[in-house]
């Protein structure tokens, strides 16, 4: 019954890493300034969380699994059992200053009204997930005539927690449509390095393995 | 039911039990006439005393107080061996050197609750105006009103600000409690297997056993200390109903199935021929040794009464408004006394108001009584919070 140090399995996502992180989390991390509170939407073990409280960033979870849970409580993290279809409602609006949904949105049942209450809740939302339009994705469906797998999304279509997959110009379009404000977008290459920010969107949904993207209320006001 | 009474310990004696109700075996704290305890029901109780343990040592700064709530049939005998029955304390697997609540760095209080038998005031006291044990001349007594008590005890040790309120059960109702009542006292709060107010099956399991020992004929209206009886079969009945409802079926059934008590074959009488029912009849039969019938019907209707919702216009959220406390909630998959709803419930709320909240369920067959047994996920956790309220609060 003891707490077992081994990751969780996230939902068939295996990412790079600098040292001890994760490429995704560093980058994330670096958009957030120092005493930011933070909630953290679907946190897995809370290696993000831990990583942001090393930052004297006012970190929070909400976890679906209950292993993950409880992993990151014995960790001294602030984190609750939760659902993000149904359980980010019970949050006030602008409890927070940033919330983060990372590499989860694609397993959400609701992801248009996870992103808004995302921007109710917080000031600030910072999203990343895996981009559908990577150009591996886009040869395996045409080439191969099955659904991608990859390093990274090694699940097969009928036991992937991943339900709702997008591209990097789904996910744009998705915040012009409930006018969400991009302030930063960053695209990661298979080997987690920035693909270069003057090259145009088509490159990025072209090359882009995943999508980190720091959003705002834009028209509504901040 | 005869037999109720054969397997009880015959070194534990009425007069032992009335001794330790105004003379305990533990620190005591008395409050005169000039610091009333102002109860909820309107009357100011005094004067009165309240029975403690402390384990491990207060730091300088005075940083590094726990605040253990114990539930309804336990005490303050946390871990020492207890006075009456010679036991091993109630949570010794939680409180000791290494142990998640480590006496080794923090300095750790639990207090007899008000309207208690061990020590603190309550219906087996003697009442100063007579001379005699209060019986039920005692005022009725709420949770609100212990944790008064218990706040006038910090107040009396010098303690200002503690580190963490721990409790289960009804200790989890005092923790919330706390929070609610002093949030600027409580640094941190690990309510367990609790909830913010007393479920109507809660109430119901309740009533059931009040009504078993007020139906017992040495009841006598409470006043069973001028006769020389105590309502054993009654108080014995309460216990083993209370007793169930702390189980779980799974947690029953693994541990004695349909299997039979010293016999192949049923006896075709009331006997107790299977297992579970000798166990319950010794719970029951231990239980009354230890424990005042009277005690057990102010605690209960304590609980009944818990509500802190109503106390804030019926908005939970409201009672935690800008806390800073920090919380850790627990809750276990089998509890269904309290179950892990009425946790995310607070859950909810706590959220609603920005508190600082973890919460984790834990999985377990055991039922309620899981928080204070050999639940290895819920100590890492426990230690864990601990180190890290302990860490934010500066101690070392």
């Amino acid at each position: 019954m003891a707490l077992q140090e081994q990751t969780l399995p996230l939902g068939g996502i295996a990412p790079d890493r600098t040292g001890k992180y994760r490429t995704d989390h560093l980058l994330v991390a670096e958009m957030i300034p120092h005493g930011s509170k933070v909630l953290d939407v679907g946190c897995g073990d809370g290696e993000l969380l831990q990583l942001l409280e090393s930052r004297g960033i006012d970190g929070r979870g909400i976890e679906l699994s209950r292993e993950g849970v409880n992993r990151c409580v014995a960790r001294g993290l602030a984190v609750v059992q939760g659902d993000a279809d149904t359980d980010l409602v019970n949050y006030p609006d602008d409890a927070f200053d940033y919330v983060i949904l990372s590499q989860t949105l694609q397993a959400t049942r609701q992801p248009k009204a996870v992103l808004e209450n995302l921007l109710r809740i917080g000031r600030r939302a910072i999203v990343s997930f895996p981009n559908f339009g990577f150009w591996k994705m886009r040869l395996q469906l045409l080439v191969g005539g099955h659904m991608p797998r990859t390093e990274h999304l090694p699940a097969t279509w009928y036991d992937t927690p991943n339900i709702h997959f997008c591209t990097i110009k789904d996910f744009v379009q998705l915040c012009d449509e409930i006018n969400v404000k991009m302030e930063r977008a960053v695209a990661l290459d298979l080997y987690g390095r920035p693909v270069p920010l003057n090259l145009p969107w088509w490159v990025w949904n072209m090359f882009g393995e995943q999508g980190v993207f720091l959003l705002n209320r834009g028209g509504k006001g901040k | 039911m005869t037999h109720l009474q054969s397997v009880s310990n015959p070194s534990i004696h009425s007069e032992d039990r009335a001794h330790e109700a105004d003379h305990p075996s533990s620190l005591l704290a008395k409050f005169g006439t000039d610091q009333p305890l102002k109860l909820d029901c309107g009357i100011d109780l005094a004067p009165f005393q309240i029975a403690y343990q402390t384990y491990g040592e207060l730091n300088a700064d005075r940083s590094n107080a726990i605040l253990i709530c114990h539930a309804l049939t336990l005490d303050q005998h946390v871990a020492n061996v207890h006075p009456l029955t010679g036991k091993p304390g109630w949570w010794e697997i939680m409180v000791g050197p290494g142990r998640p609540l480590d006496t080794d760095r923090y300095f750790i209080i639990c207090s007899n609750v008000i309207g208690g038998c061990m020590g603190s005031t309550g219906p087996a006291s003697t009442n100063p105006a007579t001379g005699k044990a209060w019986g039920l001349d005692f005022p009725l007594i709420t949770i609100p009103d212990m944790v008064r008590a218990q706040a006038m005890l910090l107040d009396r040790l010098g303690i200002e600000t503690l580190l963490c309120v721990i409790g289960g059960s009804m200790g989890g109702m005092q923790v919330l409690q706390w929070t609610a009542a002093y949030p600027e006292r409580v640094f941190s709060a690990l309510p367990v297997a609790c909830s913010t107010r007393h479920s109507a099956q809660n109430i119901a399991f309740h009533e059931l056993g009040r009504q078993a020992v007020m139906a017992d004929p040495d009841w006598h209206h409470g006043r069973y200390f001028e006769r020389d009886t105590h309502p054993h079969r009654g108080l014995a009945v309460a216990r083993m109903a209370g007793h169930i409802t702390y189980l779980s079926d799974a947690a029953l059934h693994r541990k004695f199935g349909r299997r039979m008590q010293d016999r192949e074959l049923p006896t075709f009488s009331f006997d107790a021929d299977f297992q579970v029912e000798s166990y319950l009849r010794y719970q029951g039969s231990s239980f009354v040794e230890r424990f005042d019938a009277n005690s057990y019907l102010y605690l209960t209707r304590a609980m009944d009464y818990f509500d802190i919702a109503a106390d804030h216009d019926g908005v939970l959220a409201e009672a935690f408004r800008g806390i800073k406390t920090r919380f850790c909630v627990v809750s276990f998959t089998s509890d269904w006394l309290f179950p892990t709803s009425e946790s995310r419930a607070l859950v909810h709320a706590l959220n609603a108001s920005s508190a600082r909240v973890s919460f984790a369920e834990i999985e377990t067959d055991r039922g309620h009584d899981a928080f204070l047994l050999d639940v290895p996920e819920f100590f890492d956790i426990s230690r864990a919070f601990l180190q890290s309220a302990g860490k934010a609060r500066g101690l070392d």
